[in-house]
């Protein structure tokens, strides 16, 4: 092959790979709405609208062909003049509730959405018990132990805490 | 040949890990050192076998051995010599063994730890082994990297080309190293059910014992998990750093119990008090490792970095997980109520407010999981399918770290049983005064004004000059003669700083993540050549496009030039590329990166299309990302806080000096 063939050959190549998803139509070029306003609201929508063919993957992020056709049907209700809402009720209808990334509120994701706050009542509540359990009294010392005990205070002289570099600071 | 050896030495070390673990059984049970000290010999021989069968893959991958399955589907022989050794642990298979690598080479390190006592370390080694056992049978019987293929096939499949990349490289022994570093931990919570309530004095050294190998594990998972955000953040080309991707997730969760665990260990080891809850989060952090292993790994998630999408590989590592998991916590719950630590304390306290730090810790694990998992649960029950994205973690997990992160600051200024809250309160005064300035002065500056950025940025601020006032608290700065300020900096413990700096570097992730969340732009337009498109404050032109050659791909190389729009910052040349590789049949696109002090000017090469007023243009985008520098600085400042600490003396040394001081 000549030296003048080789770009031909790659720019081919290029044109047969198209985007990562590999093996279908690349995305139609984006136009932007003309109304920044209108184009803002657009790109808002887009991060929140998962691509229902990727993984994980938002239209904004997706460079599948099904992602730019969702781009332009969202770009176009909202030219048309249609609420936000609008737009997501329209996306739920086509595409079911996995296209938005923002999970339903109904009885089945009760738990999803109220489950940390639910988590964080049952742990404070937990907590507060365990404070207000009152400490168990305690017999005196008997003097062996008095003794452990001065021989353990005597040791820990030998060895000041690290820690305690404020008067505050408990041992 | 060699590869032959691999698998032989990969059965070997499954059979030692066996034989420590019955030696280590055998030992406890006796109070045998002979036995006991055999199991440890078997650990070691367990983690050289690994090794060497980790060797052989790496050799199989070098020289391209195609005769090799896993060589054959994940190799190329045009590949760099770099990538073909990451490509060992790319796959599935490759990446279990490294797994098992890392696992029996803490198995190993186990053995050495020293201070532990006798039925303790057996114990705990036992277990190690036993965990070894687990998933070095399932590299074995399921997942062998050595089978051959027979006709051997002239040329590999090649990696995946996202993956061909140094961070990505690096990324997964980091990860593990995290991840599997908790099995450590998880053996230690063990032995500790079995050997526990012997003496009282036990909590408090099993809680220094247990710390050293919960932060190795925190450092290197804090690591591996930036890594590969960072990988994401450039190599996907999608301007954003974290998606709340279901993967993503299985690598936050082990890394959230750990945070806990580390905290809850200090509690532990302080006070006594805890015992139980620092058990827990041992169990609990392994847990959600293999719980992350068997997302990833089963294909029930749908994700960007999911691999080896097989269901019954799944089901085994489900298994794995109810094995090693259950019988752990039906041991917990067996033997935690004979559990008996100083339960007792303030709630306004050192102790009261690291408590405090362990709820929202682990409501926010709590809040990760339901997320991760809900949509798999509510499709098995009901059919239903939803998405839990971005927006979910933003209304439920977000607030939770910020109510976290106002009370954090106060906890180091908090003395143990019984603190000072009104004090710290007063040394704190300062530095929220200053954090609130900091807000509104964001507020002004950065446009448009958002009151939640502000809030960041308050926060944020006020992480980092809290985490500072202690410090100035403790050396006595501004307030005691120079010299007595030197030397108390000079006696400060490496864990004090290492403290600190933890927490200043969460404070510097919170910043750069609020900003760049806040204020990024982005923009994208066609572009001929000489064409500019501009976001926020910098403009890019299109300067030229050319077709590069790289080792095992073509690229579309375009250079642009970065310029400010208004101001005399000098412009600055930089290239995107769009990659393709002929081996796959796959396009990657290469991000180009301008470092504007902390901001990033990221350009991403699009496909190339005519518009009516050029017959060639490019579609350029281009992200403009303000302090997007710091998303990955702070935690790093984390794991580097964390190697400070770890290298405290006081967490080697002080549980054998204490003995002694006892004994003498």
């Amino acid at each position: 092959m000549t030296a003048s063939g080789w770009p031909i050959l790659i720019l081919a190549l290029f044109a047969l790979a198209g985007p990562a998803a590999a093996q279908e139509p690349p995305a139609a070029p984006d136009r932007p709405l003309s109304s920044p306003e209108q184009e803002a609201r657009a790109q808002a929508l887009f991060s929140v609208v998962r691509c229902v063919v990727c993984q994980h993957e938002s239209v904004a992020d997706s460079p599948a062909g099904i992602a730019g056709d969702m781009r332009r049907l969202i770009r176009e209700e909202i030219a048309a003049g249609a609420t936000d809402q609008a737009v997501r009720d329209d996306l739920v209808r086509r595409y079911g509730d996995y296209v938005l990334f923002t999970p339903p509120m109904r009885a089945g994701t009760w738990l999803l959405w109220f489950g940390p706050a639910l988590a964080v009542l049952l742990g404070a509540a937990g907590l507060l018990a365990m404070v207000r359990r009152r400490p168990v009294e305690t017999s005196p010392l008997s003097p062996d132990e008095e003794r452990r005990l001065a021989d353990l205070l005597a040791a820990e002289r030998l060895r000041p805490d690290p820690d305690a570099s404020t008067p505050h600071d408990g041992r | 040949m060699i590869v032959e050896f691999g698998a032989f030495a990969l059965i070997l070390a499954l059979l030692l890990s066996a034989l420590q673990t019955g030696l280590a059984t055998a030992g406890r049970w006796r109070r045998s050192p002979l036995l006991s000290g055999g199991a440890e010999g078997a650990a070691i021989a367990a983690a050289l076998a690994t090794a060497l069968a980790f060797a052989a893959l790496i050799f199989a991958f070098t020289t391209s051995d195609f005769s090799v399955v896993n060589v054959a589907r994940n190799s190329h022989t045009d590949k760099p010599m770099f990538y073909k050794v990451a490509a060992a642990w790319g796959s599935h298979e490759g990446s279990l063994v490294l797994w098992c690598l890392v696992m029996t080479g803490f198995g190993a390190a186990l053995t050495r730890a020293r201070g532990l006592p006798f039925g303790l370390k057996a114990s705990a080694v036992g277990v190690q082994g036993a965990l070894c056992v687990l998933f070095l049978a399932f590299a074995v019987f399921t997942s062998n990297p050595f089978n051959r293929l027979d006709p051997a096939p002239l040329q590999g499949a090649s990696l995946n080309p996202l993956l061909q990349d140094p961070a990505l490289a690096v990324h997964p022994p980091l990860l593990y190293a995290g991840y599997v570093g908790f099995s450590v931990t998880f053996s230690l919570a063990v032995a500790a059910l079995i050997e526990g309530k012997a003496f009282s004095g036990f909590w408090p050294a099993w809680g220094r014992w247990v710390r050293p190998w919960a932060l190795a594990s925190w450092v290197f998972l804090t690591m591996g998990i930036t890594l590969g955000s960072f990988w994401a953040y450039y190599e996907l080309g999608w301007g954003g750093w974290w998606f709340w991707d279901p993967v993503e997730n299985a690598s936050f969760l082990p890394w959230l119990a750990g945070t806990a665990l580390l905290h809850s260990a200090v509690v532990t080891e302080r006070r006594g008090a805890l015992a139980g809850w620092t058990v827990f989060l041992a169990l609990l952090a392994f847990s959600f490792s293999i719980l992350g292993a068997f997302l990833v790994r089963s294909g029930v998630l749908t994700s960007v970095h999911a691999f080896a999408v097989d269901p019954e590989r799944g089901m085994l590592l489900l298994a794995i997980l109810g094995v090693a998991s259950g019988s752990a916590f039906a041991l917990f719950a067996w033997r935690a109520p004979q559990l008996k630590g100083g339960g007792l304390f303030s709630p306004v306290s050192r102790e009261g407010a690291l408590v405090l730090n362990n709820l929202f810790l682990t409501v926010a694990a709590v809040t990760v999981l339901l997320g991760t998992l809900y949509p798999l649960i509510l499709e098995a029950a009901t059919g239903a399918t939803i998405s839990v994205g971005p927006p979910y973690f933003a209304l439920t997990f977000t607030p939770l770290m910020a109510v976290a992160f106002l009370i954090l600051p106060a906890g180091p200024l908090l003395a143990w049983k019984r603190g000072d809250l009104k004090g710290a309160m007063q040394r704190l005064a300062l530095a929220a005064g200053l954090a609130i300035a900091c807000g509104f002065v964001g507020w002004l500056a950065f446009e448009p004004r958002q009151a939640f950025a502000a809030a960041g940025l308050a926060i944020g601020a006020w992480l980092i000059l809290g985490s500072l006032a202690e410090v100035f608290e403790r050396i006595r700065l501004f307030r005691a003669p120079l010299a007595e300020v030197g030397r108390r900096t000079r006696g400060l413990p490496l864990g004090a700083w290492g403290m600190t700096l933890a927490h200043a570097g969460l404070g510097v992730f919170v910043l750069g993540a609020v900003v760049e969340t806040g204020f990024k732009i982005e923009a994208a337009a066609p572009l001929a050549i000489g064409g500019q498109v501009s976001a926020g404050p910098w403009a890019v032109t299109l300067d030229r496009v050319e077709i590069v050659e790289g080792p095992n791909y073509l690229a579309e190389r375009g250079t642009v030039t970065v310029r400010p729009v208004s101001g005399d910052a000098p412009p600055r040349t930089i290239s995107a590329e769009r990659r393709f590789f002929p081996a796959g049949g796959q396009t990657t696109t290469e991000v180009g990166l301008d470092f504007r002090g902390l901001d990033d000017v990221y350009v991403v090469m699009g496909e190339r299309r005519s518009t009516p007023e050029a017959a060639q243009a490019w579609t350029v985008r281009v992200y403009y990302n303000p302090w997007a520098r710091l998303i990955f600085l702070g935690p790093a400042l984390m794991a580097v806080g964390g190697l400070l600490s770890l290298s405290d003396r006081r967490l080697r040394l002080a549980v054998g000096r204490r003995k002694k001081a006892l004994a003498g």
